[in-house]
């Protein structure tokens, strides 16, 4: 029996590929598998070769895997692409009605099945997806009840007829690929799981529940890959609890109406990509000019321009540090779990209240849209803290404005809500006193920037990295961010097994940076590399700047639009380390 | 209720002599007096130019943004809280140029916000150049030999992009632009009000005596129906703009918070935000 195994379906994009893998994947999460996707898709709707791939484990996963063991094709390009991941031994699965064939030199059994002709003959070609998951189901010899009872939930509200068409899609499949087989692949049993409840969802679903979990109602924005899911979600969501999305003319009217909305006191958001968030910038600068709170997520994609808008990328890091002009106090937090999308973005509008400033949330492609197995998320961990709001202002003799900017020691000043009586005031991103009224004084200026400023001094947010760090004097310091963790975190399993030491770290908070955490880390090991998908190193420089040590540094870059497979994190890491790996280790690359 | 100065504050606004940003200031906060409003229930969003400073000037809640994006701005703060009367403002630069395609979308959109454009067809803050509103041949900084680019005509716009308040006034007459203000604010839906307010200092061809002897006030024409929309179309078209009074307005269009699904009479910002355990029970459940 086998802890793990991965799963690829292929074919052109809108003939149900998703759908084939959506439900596979259902029925193995209802089994407890831990469950790992990636979406390889391009910027076309219809057409164009697309794969979905899932990792299939007992244990927690976080990162592709190098090989496959099973792949589905829907047509021959699927094989001819995908077939060099196949391990020896490994299996196609392949609609019939292409006459399929494995090209040279893969060592993998094939298996035509008829999944064009079955769904014909069922009544419709759409339902290739059925018996594509039912001929996977079956070679892996798990329970068909368990997957029936998920076809019945996708299509119960279409009727029983639909339902029980669909069902005998599957088992047709199935039946046909286990008489090619002779029964289910020995080498494909996967031992029990553990059986616990387990969330399957990708990244900007779990943004989208936080927000709606932290008390966001309005939602503005503009679609863009890979942010849309948030708004969609959202849009599906926000009006049973009262509030709405508004989908802008413009990524710059989504900021200002968010900064709008919050400004008048409700939970706004917007989120975009990397485009998106370069038209943001002015008015990122009036939200923290004018100290109103704002959680604005950044997909990030393959940049620069249109860049690889449907390509894994973390080469925004620089933007949302610096971009916008002038000097404002601003968050920007880094999540690198399904887990963290979801108690990132609750806790993202809980700092933007409490200190008053513009919050950035920087997913990456990967986590913003690649499905995973998500731990059940607690409710009782949800907070909403709104700050320093006063309601309730005794009158004033004098009728001046209220103080709202008033100099406070941790510079955070109270804030009321318009419709406040004895609150008016004034909000300008014109330098101003502490009533909103815009000055020009020397004097003034100074204090109000230092004000501004010193409202992070004492920043504290839940976990500004995380560390996992066994060795005093490690080999390594392996750092990532966003979505490289899990992949690191395979290698290094590795790593351990060849002798090279080393210590993990994640970068979750990327501004302001937590200098003191990170440098007692880079002093304990003999060498540090920081694996970032960009091609300048944006987070070692962060790194270097805020912690010296550049001869200590060294970057690990990928940009060519794809995520770090754990093989290549293993060889960059052996390599710093002045390690020879085997030649066959390589070649064989199981990680 | 509130007497029009206490919509006044002790801050002496910096506009020259003689501009017409005064009268509007002024209309405003008569007309927010007059229909009965409290200053803490108004909301005046302004862009940035000479008359984006008119939101500092008001006593009332009063946000002064980045140029071009009052619309937006105004419109966020009227969806998180309809108790309040949201008025944007600006100048022509800000809501015609920069801003335009906030002010085409803000049409569309039917929020029920006020938006009183101060035009001047000049940029007077950045001291004198060409305005999309601004007259062929006009000579400004920007324009040495005179603009060779079409005049915008925002109110053809306006009503083409499906606007349900489009009126016009001009800055001497207070009368006529408080009342407009004044339906501005009462018509449920978005309602634009172009002001022509001149800019003493940079345009010596738009003056007050120019306006004077150009506009046609609507008043004087018996005949004129304002819920007749091909009528003020043509009547635009054929004055080259140069009216002044309530050109259209369409009562029947619900405004967009009416229509949101699932959006309460009541303001959102006075709503809960906590999701019970159960509620949030069923969401998460939707990802098993
Ligand atoms: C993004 C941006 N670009 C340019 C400016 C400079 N600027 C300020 S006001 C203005 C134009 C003002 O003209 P208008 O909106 O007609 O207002 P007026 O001063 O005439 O009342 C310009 C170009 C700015 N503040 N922001
Ligand atoms: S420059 Fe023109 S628009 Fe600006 S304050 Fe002076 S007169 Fe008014
Ligand atoms: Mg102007």
């Amino acid at each position: 029996m086998i802890s793990q195994l991965s799963w690829k379906i292929g074919g052109q994009q809108g003939e149900g590929v998703e759908s084939t893998d959506r439900i596979f994947s259902t029925a193995l999460n209802r089994l407890g598998y831990y469950l790992y996707g990636y979406r390889h898709f391009s910027s076309r709707i219809k057409g164009g070769h697309t794969n979905n791939k899932i990792r299939i484990s007992t244990k927690p996963i976080r990162a592709i895997s190098d090989d496959l063991d099973i792949l589905v094709a829907f047509d021959q390009e699927s094989i001819d692409l995908n077939a060099h991941e196949l391990c020896s031994g490994g299996v196609i699965v392949a609609d019939a009605k292409f006459n399929p064939t494995v090209p040279e030199g893969v060592d993998a059994k094939l298996f035509p099945v008829p999944i064009t002709s079955i769904a014909e003959e069922l009544g419709t070609s759409l339902m290739k997806n059925m018996v594509a998951s039912g001929a996977s189901w079956a070679l892996l010899g798990l329970p068909l009840e368990v997957f029936n009872k998920a076809v019945q939930e996708e299509f119960g509200r279409k009727g029983q007829a639909i339902v029980d068409k669909n069902i005998e899609a599957v088992k047709r499949g199935a039946d046909f690929v286990l008489e090619l087989a002779g029964g289910p692949l020995d080498q494909f049993k996967l031992e029990p799981a553990d059986g616990k409840q387990k969330l399957f969802m990708i990244g900007n679903d779990a943004i989208g529940l936080g927000a709606l979990a932290a008390g966001c109602r309005i939602m503005s924005a503009y679609p863009i890959t890979p942010a849309s899911e948030i708004m969609e979600y959202l849009i599906k969501k926000l009006p049973k609890f009262g509030g709405t999305v508004v989908q802008t003319e413009d990524e710059i009217a989504a900021i200002t109406m968010a900064i709008g909305s919050n400004y008048a006191g409700v939970r706004s958001m917007t989120a975009s990509a990397g485009p998106g968030l370069s038209l943001m910038m002015e008015a990122i600068g009036l939200a923290g000019m004018t100290e109103t709170p704002v959680v604005i997520v950044d997909t990030q994609r393959g940049g620069p321009s249109t860049g690889l808008p449907t390509k894994q990328e973390q080469s925004d890091i620089n933007a949302l540090i610096y971009g916008t002009h002038g000097e404002i106090p601003k968050i920007v937090i880094s999540p690198s779990s399904i887990e963290e999308c979801f108690y990132d973005t609750v806790e993202a509008f809980n700092l933007a209240e409490k200190y008053q400033v513009p919050v950035i949330v920087a997913t990456d492609l990967q986590l913003s849209l690649g499905k995973q197995s998500c731990e059940m998320l607690d409710y009782n961990k949800i907070q909403i803290e709104r700050g320093y709001i006063v309601k309730d202002i005794p009158d004033r003799e004098d009728k001046s404005m209220f103080n709202r900017y008033a100099i406070t020691e941790n510079g955070i000043s109270p804030r009321v809500l318009p419709g406040e009586k004895n609150g008016i005031h004034h909000v300008t991103g014109v330098e101003h006193d502490e009533s909103g009224r815009p000055s020009e004084s020397t004097v003034n200026r100074k204090r109000m920037m230092d004000k501004r400023l010193r409202k992070l001094d004492d920043l504290k947010i839940t976990n500004p990295i995380h560390l996992h760090a066994p060795h005093t004097e490690p080999d390594l310091l392996i750092v990532g961010m966003g979505s490289t963790g899990g992949t690191i975190d395979q290698a290094r399993l590795r790593l351990n097994g060849e002798g090279i030491t080393s210590n993990h770290m994640t970068v979750r908070q990327l501004h302001p940076f937590p200098t003191e955490l990170i440098m007692a880390e880079i002093k304990k090991a003999k060498k540090v590399l920081v694996f970032e998908n960009n091609a300048t190193g944006q987070l070692a420089n962060l790194m270097k700047l805020h912690c010296g040590n550049h001869d200590k540094i060294l970057n690990a870059l990928k940009y060519d639009g794809s995520p770090f497979l754990p093989s290549e994190v293993f060889e960059e890491c052996a390599k710093a380390a002045g390690y020879k790996p085997h030649e066959e280790l390589v070649q064989n690359g199981n990680l | 209720m509130a007497t029009f100065k206490e919509f006044r504050n002790n801050i002496k606004p910096n506009w020259c002599p003689g501009c017409g940003d005064f009268s509007v200031q002024a209309a405003i906060q008569r007309a927010a007096a007059n229909v009965g409003l409290e200053p803490e229930n108004l909301a005046v969003i302004s862009g940035i130019g000479c008359s984006g400073r008119i939101s500092g000037y008001i006593n009332a809640y009063g946000l002064h943004g980045i140029h071009g994006r009052a619309l937006p701005i105004a419109q966020g703060v009227k969806l998180a809280n309809r108790d309040l009367t949201v008025i944007a403002s600006g100048g022509d630069g800000d809501g015609f140029a920069i801003g335009i395609g906030h002010t085409i979308h803000a049409i569309r959109r039917n929020i029920n916000i006020t938006y009183v454009v101060m035009d001047n067809q000049i940029y007077g803050l950045t001291k004198g150049q060409t305005s999309p509103r601004s007259g062929e041949g006009f000579k400004t900084k920007s324009t040495p030999e005179g603009s060779i680019e079409s005049t915008l005509s925002p109110l053809e716009l306006a009503i083409s992009a499906g606007a349900t308040f489009v009126a016009q006034s001009f800055s001497s007459d207070l009368k006529q632009l408080t009342s407009l203000i004044e339906q501005g604010i009462q018509h449920e839906g978005f309602s634009l009000i172009n002001v022509f307010s001149p800019c003493v200092t940079f345009n010596k061809v738009n003056t007050y005596d120019w306006f004077k002897e150009h506009i046609t006030n609507l008043d004087t024409m018996p005949d004129y129906d304002p819920s007749n929309r091909t009528l003020a179309m043509t009547t635009l078209m054929d004055t080259g703009s140069m009216i002044t009074g309530l050109i259209y307005q369409n009562k029947q269009k619900k405004c967009y918070e009416d229509l949101i699904h699932g959006f309460k009479p009541e303001a959102l910002v006075n709503q809960s935000l906590a999701l019970s355990e159960t509620e949030f029970d069923n969401l998460v459940a939707e990802f098993r």
